[in-house]
């Protein structure tokens, strides 16, 4: 099934090629020859040169995106993801989410071209509480899904998804959730936390993350577009680290904080520095941290994310500005001689 | 050496070998000088974070280093427990079903220590979601290899070959006033029943005896718990009234009985759907453990003495 010539992506259509992972996405699509075009869609202009992917913009918001598709006879859709909601802009990240996949999957539904459609959702759809399992599998069903933020509108938008799955039965569906994305060049609310001068933390907690290097998030829908893969699966790099264990790999001094004045440092920050301020499903996340389970996903592809959860964070850390490293060059002295 | 030192027999000097000094055996290391520097690799290590944990958070050598030698300092000279019958915890996966008592859930944290020291195998236990709620004690939870009561966790530690301990009375147990001690409570559900139903692991009772007078509780404040959000607010003989000092568990004797596992041979994973085997089966392991629990009670004899 994965590769029969009639079910090969032709035509492709990436949304979201102005940032960074439909851009990378796009580069790793065109490289295949069997792929005659890549169409890449944002509404902003992309920042680097995409190659031989055609650039539309179009306003995902308004049914222009369904004349794309249907004039360029597109038949694979590749949707590279949702934007982060930060606390000041949350009611247009949730516009140009919900309403813009709506409207994308309004579009894939008309198009008799189309064949399959890649969804990049994330692990956050699970929530991050205390109630529930210490790794979730695909089937697990969230205690307390997440209430709002850009985690709300993933449930939102797969549940969408799954609307469309049920009234355009021969389209192949894939629902990738991903871990949070990590990697030298990646930019997100979280590597703008961990890059923070002194990172504070929730006083009392220490939560288990886990990562997913961009290399391998590439990988994995660069395979999930060109193979045929149906399903929902969990994307993340092997193993977990706890937010404590990472802080002291990174060598980053911490602040412990409540969560409610970490809130309002948050706020200050966002409106004093200009910073992005943390969100209640980041702040959640910081509390008690999220695992999945990604036996699935390696079973389908029968391929294993090349950096493991702790790779991806050394290879994130390594291009970081060098750590003060004075404590531990204290201790290798007096630890010398007693290997 | 001494060759090496003489003249040759033509007269040149000897050749001093430049790594001479290494061939010589490094001075002894006394214990103590053998003790600071793993120590100090052990911190630098930990201040490094270059050590693993589990998916599930466990992580071993906190917990070997340092959260059970303080649990194992309380369990050989504050309670002087005695465990007996390890003998039957079979090798690979089996849920370890346990009494519950003592106020504060002690008794747990003396089960993983009887059974570390016994067979060198961590047992996982499954908690009440209070306490991943709870700041501090979620996290050292997890640390110490313990993770949330549910059927996804405890499959997946029983699948991984894991000692996965329950206590199926919950608070209910703990929390018990003193005048019901050594009388077991309501089972549950019974999840634990299907859960090793469904995977096969062997059902291990334990009964642990001592716990019950620890912190005596006599009455309880219903009002403050419910302020505090705990499930119980216990008032004993020495707390509140001494403050923190009533905090001290009183110093009984304990002894931990481990008994022959119980056989789920006759049952398939099938009849973990099936809510009547479940019940007569959880029964049966309740009415195994407290019968257990009165015989080790005759064995320990006095409290206190």
């Amino acid at each position: 099934m994965s590769d029969m010539p009639s079910s090969a992506a032709r035509v492709v259509l990436v949304t979201g090629v102005a940032r960074f992972l439909g851009a990378r996405v796009a580069h790793a699509l065109q490289a295949d020859p069997g792929i005659e075009r890549v169409i890449g869609v944002d509404t902003v202009p992309p920042v680097e040169p995409l190659g031989r992917t055609e650039f539309v913009r179009v306003d995902v918001r308004t049914p222009g995106i369904a004349k794309v598709i249907a004039s360029g006879r597109v038949d694979t859709v590749v949707h590279s993801g949702l934007v982060p909601g930060t606390p000041g802009t949350a009611a247009r990240a949730k516009e140009l989410n919900v309403i813009g996949t709506m409207q994308l999957l309004a579009a894939c539904q008309r198009a008799p071209s189309m064949r399959r459609l890649v969804l990049r959702s994330t692990a956050a759809v699970y929530g991050s509480s205390a109630k529930g399992p210490a790794v979730f599998t695909e089937r697990d069903q969230p205690p307390e899904p997440p209430a709002s933020g850009s985690a709300r509108d993933a449930v939102e938008v797969e549940g969408y998804v799954r609307g469309l799955t049920r009234r355009r039965s021969d389209l192949s569906v894939s629902v990738l959730r991903f871990a949070n994305l990590l990697g030298p060049r990646v930019d997100s609310p979280i590597t703008r936390y961990l890059s923070l001068p002194v990172v504070p933390t929730v006083l009392g907690f220490d939560p288990r993350l886990q990562f997913v290097h961009e290399d391998d998030g590439v990988e994995v829908l660069r395979r999930m577009t060109v193979e045929d893969h149906p399903g929902t699966f969990n994307v993340a790099g092997d193993g977990v680290l706890l937010l404590s264990q990472l802080l002291r790999r990174a060598q980053r001094p911490t602040i412990p904080l409540t969560a409610a004045s970490l809130s309002v440092l948050g706020d200050t920050g966002r409106r004093l520095a200009g910073l992005t301020g943390f969100s209640p499903e980041l702040l959640r996340w910081l509390t008690y941290g999220r695992v999945v389970d990604t036996a699935a996903l390696a079973a389908e592809l029968s391929w294993h994310p090349k950096y493991s959860t702790e790779a991806a964070f050394a290879d994130f850390v390594a291009e970081r500005r060098p750590a003060a490293t004075a404590p531990l060059a204290l201790f290798d002295r007096l630890v010398r001689r007693h290997p | 050496m001494t060759a090496q030192h003489s003249r040759n027999d033509d007269g040149i000097a000897p050749v001093i070998p430049l790594d001479a000094v290494r061939h010589d055996d490094p001075p002894p290391r006394s214990r103590l000088e053998r003790g600071v520097a793993s120590g100090l690799a052990f911190l630098r290590r930990r201040l490094a974070g270059e050590y693993e944990v589990d998916e599930f958070g466990f992580d071993p050598e906190l917990n070997e280093t340092v959260l059970l030698p303080i649990a194992r300092a309380l369990y050989e000279h504050w309670f002087r427990v005695e465990v007996r019958g390890t003998e039957n915890i079979p090798d690979g996966g089996a849920l370890v079903v346990a009494n519950h008592s003592g106020t504060i859930p002690l008794d747990a944290l003396m089960l993983t220590v009887a059974v570390h020291d016994a067979t060198g195998r961590d047992l996982r236990l499954l908690g009440a979601d209070l306490v991943y709620e709870m700041p501090v004690l979620g996290h050292l939870s997890r640390k110490a290899g313990h993770t949330l009561a549910c059927r996804a966790d405890a499959t997946r530690l029983l699948d991984g070959g894991n000692l996965v301990g329950v206590f199926p009375e919950g608070f209910k147990g703990v929390g018990k006033p003193f005048a019901e001690r050594y009388r077991l409570q309501r089972f549950g559900r019974g999840g634990f029943v299907e859960t090793a139903l469904r995977t096969g692991a062997p059902l291990v009772p334990v009964a642990i005896v001592g716990a019950e007078e620890i912190y005596p509780k006599i009455a309880e404040l219903p009002l403050l718990a419910r302020l505090l959000g705990v499930p119980y607010f216990p008032v004993t003989p020495t707390f509140p009234w001494f403050g923190p000092a009533g905090l001290l568990p009183l110093p009984s004797r304990w002894l931990i009985q481990v008994g022959e596992p119980i056989p789920l041979d006759d049952y398939g994973p099938g009849d973990a759907d099936d809510a009547m085997t479940v019940f007569n089966l959880t029964d049966q392991v309740r009415e195994t453990v407290q019968q257990m629990v009165y015989d080790t009670r005759l064995l320990r004899g006095p409290a206190f003495l």
